[in-house]
């Protein structure tokens, strides 16, 4: 029942009742008790009220009614459609805010509400006080639109439009559950110096008619608009340039600014690369099809990324960095071990981390085998013999990598993947130039398994076979993961950035501060997830990858921070450097063995030059580390920390453990 | 027995409910969204997750009757279970939910037929006693009383 006398609109202002009476919401619920209980509170609260029990009910409700509905709330865990996707469909189509709910708690959950850009997170039951002040993110957006119109000039990245800066920007939203938190800090001191809109009910109104006329990204549209950013970069990509390639009438630079925001933010949701991987993104957006050799590194990175994000299934991840990689190494899930021993070096790592996973596999993924560092391998390989081999591969393919393979990168990776399971993945991908190790790695590992299904939810930490199949997907899907890539390297790319100097154009520094930029908080994020997965192993493995990338990106708080721009950060030169200020940086984060653990990374970084034998080490810090299930480490808020830690451990723990002292490795064929 | 004594029964009786934790505070909630305009919300919203519940038990019954039980779709069946019991006020329902998800997570299925037994017990308790609480209610109004406001008192 909708209350005709409380309405927004031109007469609203006069209605004696005040804004947000009249708010037209859409509620959007598979559970008919839920429902009718939200529409008779949100009633109760004045608002206009739609309810609708199915998602793609209420999203073609959305489409056919472009400006009729002011905020939409919704259920996570929903049949037809997953409420994310709704979410991202609303926020990409319609620019709404949405209000995320769930009688799940979880962490991880309502972290992935904010990475997927609701602006609230509301617990179930919900009460009639919590609905009572969702119009303050109908008044947000909409000063933050106005905002962005404002600055005519600038570039949105210049100006921050409301964003300040993309890296504020940035962490605020991933501080804040209101993405647009940043910008609506921007935007109002904006506002306020320029005059504007004062707060009042009337400004509600008047923001209405400020506001331009929604536009309606179409998906055609849509598709112009990531055509045009992809040309142009996505780091690169402003909204003047953007709105000039488009050439779309009537389109404006604020319309491409704010979606430009809004797509930002589902990218780094994604991985954190897009924003700073504009190469990689570019290079995966394209089809997957990189270059292989700089590409793979890129790859290696997205798909880790991506793997740990977790947004990309392993499947996919696995897909994508054969794809990146150069599909022809990767897709070699039959691979034994063998071939890949010797060049393996990124196997080596591989299987190093996978250990490492196993060993503290418990905080990662409850030491499953599952690790995510293989994410992505072809479970070609046998763990078996990937232990030995693995090592030296490792080696020498850190060695090897250096110079500036891609698999460096992801050798790199495997060292700081090695905490993560889902590191593993990154260093699949790439390693997915290398397919032999691939392989290797893969059918070393459950854990592998477990990293490559850093994308693909997996309950089981320990999924041998799922890093097969993983890898046995690579071709197949690799082709729509375009985004996850992109993202993913951000991800993944700070533990193989770091290690892969060459990897990616990118600037190290760029792509950390972007990385960074892109996660705000990811570390914290990311962690905080994490901890859930330990306890869940099934968890682990979105996280695992994340983690990785997270670890990095504290470390290297320049090069990145969590997802995205890791990879960019590390790519860049100073990588052995990047990952001592990492390491420095990680501890610092971490806050366990601070000092341990920067000696530790160095160490890390000084044994993958080497070859790997720092990674033998960190996995060696690691399981001891982790050991204990659900251990603090990586219940730190920060993954990183329990990268660190573990890493930490390893280097306080001076005992034997020599790099090559692995529990699960042996190390004794690996050929330093 | 008289009205004023039909009201003070159903004031005792709605107060041992929350007391004994079949209800919790969302039920109040829900009470204070009933009114002159809309007088039967608590009950339709209650018969409405009566209803929805008969069904997702009786999935939940076929689920874990198969052979192999697919317990991807077992949890989802719970958690809107425990959603919707949380949303009225069912506590006893909603933590047996809670036991019965863990269960799912690992898989157990010995232990989910015992969760499932506990929470069809759980059910049918509040089930009863609201349906009590709805019956007094109505010979309130039904003598020309008014349903007198829950005071818990705590």
């Amino acid at each position: 029942m909708i209350n005709p006398g409380h309405g927004r609109g031109p007469d609203s202002g006069t209605n004696s009742d005040p804004f947000p009476a009249g708010l037209r919401v859409l509620v959007v619920d598979d559970d008919p008790t839920c429902l009718m209980i939200l529409e008779r509170m949100l009633m109760t609260c004045l608002y206009r009220v739609t309810k609708c029990n199915r998602a793609e009910l209420a999203l073609s409700l959305l489409r056919k009614n472009k400006h009729g509905f002011d905020i939409v709330i919704s259920d996570v865990h929903m049949p037809d459609m997953d409420g994310f996707k709704l979410l991202e469909h609303v926020g990409l189509e319609m620019d709404l805010p949405v209000i995320m709910m769930s009688a799940d708690d979880s962490k991880s959950v309502v972290l992935k509400g904010v990475t997927h850009g609701a602006v609230d997170y509301l617990i179930k039951p919900v009460r009639i006080e919590a609905l009572k002040n969702i119009w303050q993110h109908v008044v947000r957006k909409k000063r933050n639109e106005w905002n962005v119109s404002e600055h005519s000039g600038g570039s949105i990245e210049d100006t921050g439009g409301d964003r300040d800066m993309q890296q504020p920007r940035e962490d605020a939203d991933n501080n804040s559950s209101s993405v647009n938190e940043g910008n609506w800090r921007s935007s109002s001191s904006r506002k306020r110096k320029e005059g504007e809109v004062d707060d009042q009910g009337d400004d509600k109104e008047d923001t209405s008619s400020l506001k331009k006329p929604r536009v309606v990204w179409s998906v055609e549209l849509h598709q112009q608009f990531v055509a045009a950013v992809n040309q142009l970069g996505v780091d690169k990509a402003v909204p003047k340039k953007i709105l000039e390639m488009m050439n779309v009438p009537g389109l404006t630079r604020e319309n491409v600014a704010s979606h430009l925001q809004k797509y930002r933010i589902y990218l780094r949701r994604l991985g954190g690369v897009s924003q700073h991987q504009g190469n990689m993104n570019h290079s995966f957006m394209t089809g997957q099809d990189p270059s292989f050799g700089p590409l793979s590194s890129l790859n290696g990175f997205d798909l880790q990324a991506l793997a740990v994000v977790g947004q990309l299934p392993a499947q996919s991840l696995a897909q994508l960095q054969a794809a990146g990689l150069g599909r022809s190494s990767l897709i070699k899930p039959g691979m034994s071990g063998s071939p890949l021993v010797d060049q393996r070096s990124i196997f080596n790592f591989e299987n190093p981390k996978i250990r490492f996973g196993d060993g503290h596999g418990q905080t990662i993924n409850n030491g499953n085998k599952q690790m995510s560092l293989l994410h992505g391998v072809p479970t070609g390989m046998e763990p078996k013999q990937f232990a030995g081999s693995s090592h030296m591969r490792v080696q020498q393919q850190m060695a090897g990598m250096r110079p500036g393979q891609n698999v460096q990168s992801s050798g790199m990776m495997l060292p700081l993947a090695d905490h993560l399971p889902r590191g593993g993945t990154s260093m699949l991908s790439s390693l997915g130039q290398q397919q032999p190790m691939f392989s290797t790695s893969v059918s070393r590992r459950s854990d592998l398994t477990g990293a490559v299904r850093n994308g693909i939810p997996e309950t089981n930490n320990r999924v041998v076979p799922a890093t097969h199949s993983v890898f046995n997907n690579f071709p197949a899907d690799l082709p729509h993961n375009n985004f996850p890539l992109a993202s993913a390297p951000g991800i993944s790319i700070p533990v193989s950035a770091s290690y892969q100097e060459e990897v990616n154009s990118s600037d190290a520094k760029g792509g950390s501060s972007a990385a960074t930029a892109g996660f705000g908080n990811p570390s914290y994020d990311i962690f905080n997830d994490f901890p859930q997965q330990q306890q869940h192993n099934s968890k682990l493995n979105d996280w695992d990858m994340r983690n990785i990338g997270l670890v990095y990106s504290h470390q290297d708080t320049a090069a990145a921070s969590a997802g995205f721009s890791t990879s960019e950060a590390y790519s860049s030169s100073s990588m052995q450097r990047k990952r001592r200020e990492t390491d420095a940086t990680v501890v610092t984060a971490h806050g366990q063995n601070q000092q341990p653990l920067s000696r530790s990374l160095n160490h890390l970084n000084h044994v993958f030059m080497d070859g790997g034998s720092v990674r033998v080490k960190s996995e060696r810090v690691a399981e001891t580390v982790t050991c204990p299930p659900a251990t603090t480490l990586f219940h730190e808020q920060y993954h990183q920390e329990d990268l660190m830690s573990a890493l930490l451990k390893q280097e306080g723990i001076p005992s034997a453990d020599n790099e090559f002292d692995f529990d699960g490795y042996s190390i004794d064929n690996i050929p330093v | 027995m008289d009205l004023v004594q039909m009201q003070k029964s159903l004031q005792d009786y709605t107060k041992s409910l929350f007391l004994e934790g079949i209800l919790d505070s969302q039920f109040l909630q829900l009470q204070q969204l009933q009114d002159e305009s809309n007088p039967d919300f608590v009950s339709q919203v209650v018969t409405l997750f009566f209803q929805d519940s008969d069904r997702i038990l009786n999935d939940l019954s076929l689920s874990l009757g198969q052979q192999v039980v697919d317990f991807k779709k077992v949890d989802p069946h719970v958690h809107q279970l425990k959603g919707s019991s949380s949303s009225i006020g069912a506590q006893r329902v909603k933590n047996a939910c809670v036991v019965f998800r863990n269960f799912c997570e690992q898989q157990n299925v010995e232990a989910c037929h015992r969760c499932l037994q506990q929470v069809k017990q759980e059910y049918y308790l509040v089930r009863n006693r609201l349906e009590t609480l709805f019956k007094l209610e109505q010979q309130i109004v039904a003598s020309g009383g008014m349903i007198p406001a829950v005071e818990l008192g705590f």
